[in-house]
C-alpha cells in the first residue's frame, strides 16, 4: 500500500513532464498537421539551458532558490521558445505546401542536428548537478518503508500546474488563443479573415517550446543528470501521450501524459525497470491499433 | 471600385477564365452568373488571392481613394489591408468555436493590436478589456442583425442550416470590408429564409459595403443586383442591368443550350 502510493506520487510527478511536451506535439500537430520530430530535443536544448542558467546564477551569487527557479525558468523558456521560432522558420516554413512527407523528414534532420549541436558545443558527457530543492516530508512510514513527498515533486507538480492554467487561459479566453483554435479548425478561412497564419503558426512553436523548456527545467531538477540524447526517449514518450490522450487534444496531452508516467513508474517498481520504455511504446501500438484517436480525440473527416 | 481587366486564367490546358473585364461599383450590388463550370468561382478565387491569375489584373478602389493591386496580394493581406471579404459555397465556419467567437475571430487584426499580440493582455489590462469590449459591441451587432442574440455561446455547427449561412455574411462583416464576395448564399435555403437573406444584402449595401454575389436563384439575383455580369466558358457574354439581362438573347441561349447545336444533333 505505502509502496505503491509511493508510485503514485513519482508517477504524477514524471507524468507532468510527460504532459507539457506532449503539449508542443499536440499543438504543432492540431494547426499544421504535422508531427514535429523536434520537439523533443528543443525539450533537451532547454534542460542544458536551464543548467547553464543555474550554474550562471550560481556564480552570480544569486542564492535565494525562489528567485534562481523563477529566473532560470524565464531563461530557458525564452531562449527555447528562440529556438522553436527558427526550427520552424529554417526547417518547416519553406517546405509547406510541399507533399506530407516533407516536413516530417526535415523534422528528422532538424532532431539530428540539435543533438550533434549540443552534443559539440557542451560535450557529449552527462551533466550532473547538486538538488537544488533538497529534503521533503514524510508522509507515513509502515513496515520499514517510508513515503516520501519530496519538495522538488511538490515544486514540479505546482509549476507545471501554474503553467497550464497560464497556457489555458491564453488559448481559451486570449484574441491570440482563438486565432489559433480558428487556424487550427480552417487555417485557409483563417487567411481570408485576415489573419496572418505564418505568424499564428509561428507563434505556436514559440509557445510549444517555451512549454518544453519548462519542462526541460523539471526534467534536471528531478532526475539532477541530462546529456545530449535525453530529447530522443522524452520527446518519443511524450509523443506517445499525446498519441494516447487524442493528438490535437490540449487536455488530452496532459491526460495521456499523466497516464504515461503512471505507467512507466508502475512498471518499474512492480516488473523490471529495464523493460519501462518497452512498456511505454507498447502503449503506443496499442494506443494506435486500438484507440487511434486517442481518449479525448474526436473522429475527424480528413479534411480534403 | 473593382476593375477586373484583362483576367485569364488557366489551369493546365484549361482557359478556367478567358480575357475577362468588368466593373464592380461601389456601393451596388453586382451579380456573376452562369451556367455550371463557367468560371464564375475561379473569378472569386482570383479576387481575394486563392488562385493567382495567369494573366490580368484586379484593382481595387477604396472610397477613400487608395488603390490596391489584388491580384498581386497574398491571401491575408487582401482582407487585412484590402478589406475585401468573401464566403464559399460550402459552409466554412469554425464549427467547435462559438458564434460570439467566430464573428471575435474575424476582427483579430484590430483585437490584437489593442492587445500587444494577446501575450500582452496580462499587463494592459485595462485596453485589452476596452478593445474586447468594442469587438463584442460589434459582434452584438452582427448576430442582431442576423437574429442569432439568443444563440450567441452555442457552437457555430449546431446551428441550423441557414442560421449557418447568416452567421458566415456577419463574420465576414466583422473584418469592415469595402467589398464582399458572396458565393452562392442562397443556395439550399427555403424562400422564407432566402427573402431574410435579400434584406441583408440589401442592408449591408445601404450600410456602405459594394456586394460582389454569384447566385443560381435568379429571384434573388433579378430582385436585388444593381448590375449583373454574366460569364459562359469563362467569357463575359452579357453585362447590365437585371431588365437589360433578362432581354439578352445570349443570355437565353447560354442557359437553355444553343438552336444550332439541337439542329446539328437532331
Amino acid at each position: 500500500m505505502a509502496y505503491a502510493l509511493q508510485q503514485l506520487i513519482n508517477g504524477i510527478t514524471l507524468g507532468m513532464i510527460y504532459g507539457l511536451i506532449a503539449v508542443g506535439y499536440t499543438m504543432v500537430y492540431g494547426i499544421i498537421g504535422m508531427i514535429n520530430f523536434a520537439h523533443g530535443d528543443v525539450f533537451m536544448v532547454g534542460s542544458f539551458l536551464s543548467l547553464i542558467a543555474i550554474l550562471g546564477l550560481a556564480a552570480l551569487g544569486i542564492t535565494s532558490v525562489p528567485l534562481a527557479l523563477v529566473l532560470t525558468l524565464l531563461f530557458a523558456a525564452a531562449i527555447a521558445a528562440l529556438y522553436g521560432w527558427t526550427v520552424e522558420r529554417v526547417a518547416y516554413r519553406p517546405l509547406r505546401g510541399s507533399f506530407r512527407l516533407a516536413p516530417l523528414i526535415s523534422a528528422i534532420g532538424m532532431s539530428i542536428t540539435l543533438q550533434n549541436f549540443v552534443q559539440v558545443s557542451q560535450g557529449a558527457r552527462v551533466k550532473p548537478i547538486e538538488a537544488i530543492i533538497p529534503g521533503g516530508i514524510q508522509l507515513m512510514d509502515r513496515g520499514g518503508f517510508a513515503v516520501q513527498l519530496s519538495w522538488m515533486q511538490i515544486a514540479i507538480v505546482v509549476i507545471t500546474l501554474t503553467i497550464l492554467a497560464i497556457f489555458t487561459w491564453l488559448v481559451t479566453k486570449t484574441p491570440l488563443g482563438r486565432t489559433m483554435r480558428a487556424c487550427e479548425q480552417d487555417l485557409k478561412m483563417a487567411s481570408l479573415l485576415g489573419i496572418d497564419t505564418d505568424l499564428t503558426i509561428s507563434l505556436t512553436f514559440v509557445i510549444g517550446a517555451a512549454l518544453a523548456a519548462v519542462a526541460g527545467f523539471m526534467f534536471l531538477l528531478y532526475y539532477g543528470v541530462i546529456d545530449f540524447y535525453i530529447g530522443f526517449i522524452a520527446g518519443i514518450k511524450a509523443f506517445t501521450a499525446a498519441v494516447l490522450g487524442g493528438i490535437g487534444s490540449l487536455p488530452g496531452a496532459v491526460l495521456g501524459g499523466l497516464l504515461i508516467g503512471l505507467i512507466e513508474v508502475f512498471w518499474s517498481a512492480y516488473f523490471s525497470v529495464e523493460y519501462k520504455d518497452v512498456a511505454a511504446f507498447a502503449i503506443l501500438i496499442v494506443a494506435l491499433i486500438f484507440l487511434p484517436t486517442g481518449i479525448l480525440g474526436k473522429a475527424e473527416v480528413e479534411k480534403v | 471600385m473593382l476593375s477586373v481587366t484583362g483576367l485569364t486564367m488557366r489551369f493546365g490546358g484549361l482557359k478556367a477564365v478567358d480575357d475577362l473585364s468588368f466593373e464592380a461599383c461601389a456601393n451596388d450590388i453586382t451579380a456573376v452568373i452562369g451556367p455550371n463550370g463557367a468560371g464564375k468561382t475561379t473569378v472569386f478565387n482570383c479576387i481575394t488571392g486563392f488562385y493567382s491569375p495567369t494573366s490580368g489584373s484586379i484593382e481595387l478602389t477604396h472610397p477613400d481613394g487608395r488603390s490596391f493591386p489584388l491580384h498581386k496580394m497574398p491571401g491575408h493581406r487582401i482582407a487585412a489591408r484590402a478589406k475585401v471579404a468573401r464566403t464559399f459555397q460550402n459552409i466554412r465556419l469554425f464549427a467547435g468555436m462559438t458564434v460570439l467567437e467566430n464573428l471575435l475571430v474575424a476582427q483579430h487584426n484590430t483585437l490584437m493590436a489593442a492587445t500587444g499580440f494577446g501575450v500582452l493582455a496580462v499587463l494592459g489590462l485595462g485596453r485589452y478589456r476596452a478593445a474586447e469590449a468594442a469587438g463584442i459591441e460589434k459582434a452584438r451587432f452582427w448576430l442582431d442583425a442576423i437574429n442569432l442574440t439568443a444563440r450567441a455561446d452555442d457552437p457555430a455547427g449546431a446551428l441550423p442550416y441557414g442560421a449557418q449561412r447568416r452567421l458566415e455574411i456577419a463574420r465576414a462583416m466583422c473584418i469592415d470590408p469595402v467589398l464582399l464576395c458572396l458565393d452562392e448564399p442562397a443556395a439550399g435555403l427555403n424562400p422564407r429564409e432566402s427573402e431574410e437573406l435579400n434584406q441583408l444584402l440589401l442592408r449591408i449595401r445601404d450600410l456602405g459595403c459594394s456586394l460582389l454575389l454569384i447566385e443560381h436563384d435568379m429571384g434573388v439575383v433579378m430582385r436585388i443586383s444593381d448590375h449583373i455580369v454574366v460569364l459562359d466558358h469563362g467569357k463575359k457574354i452579357s453585362d447590365g442591368t437585371p431588365a437589360e439581362i433578362r432581354a439578352d438573347p445570349t443570355v437565353i441561349a447560354a442557359y437553355l443550350g444553343e438552336g444550332e447545336e439541337d439542329e446539328v444533333t437532331a
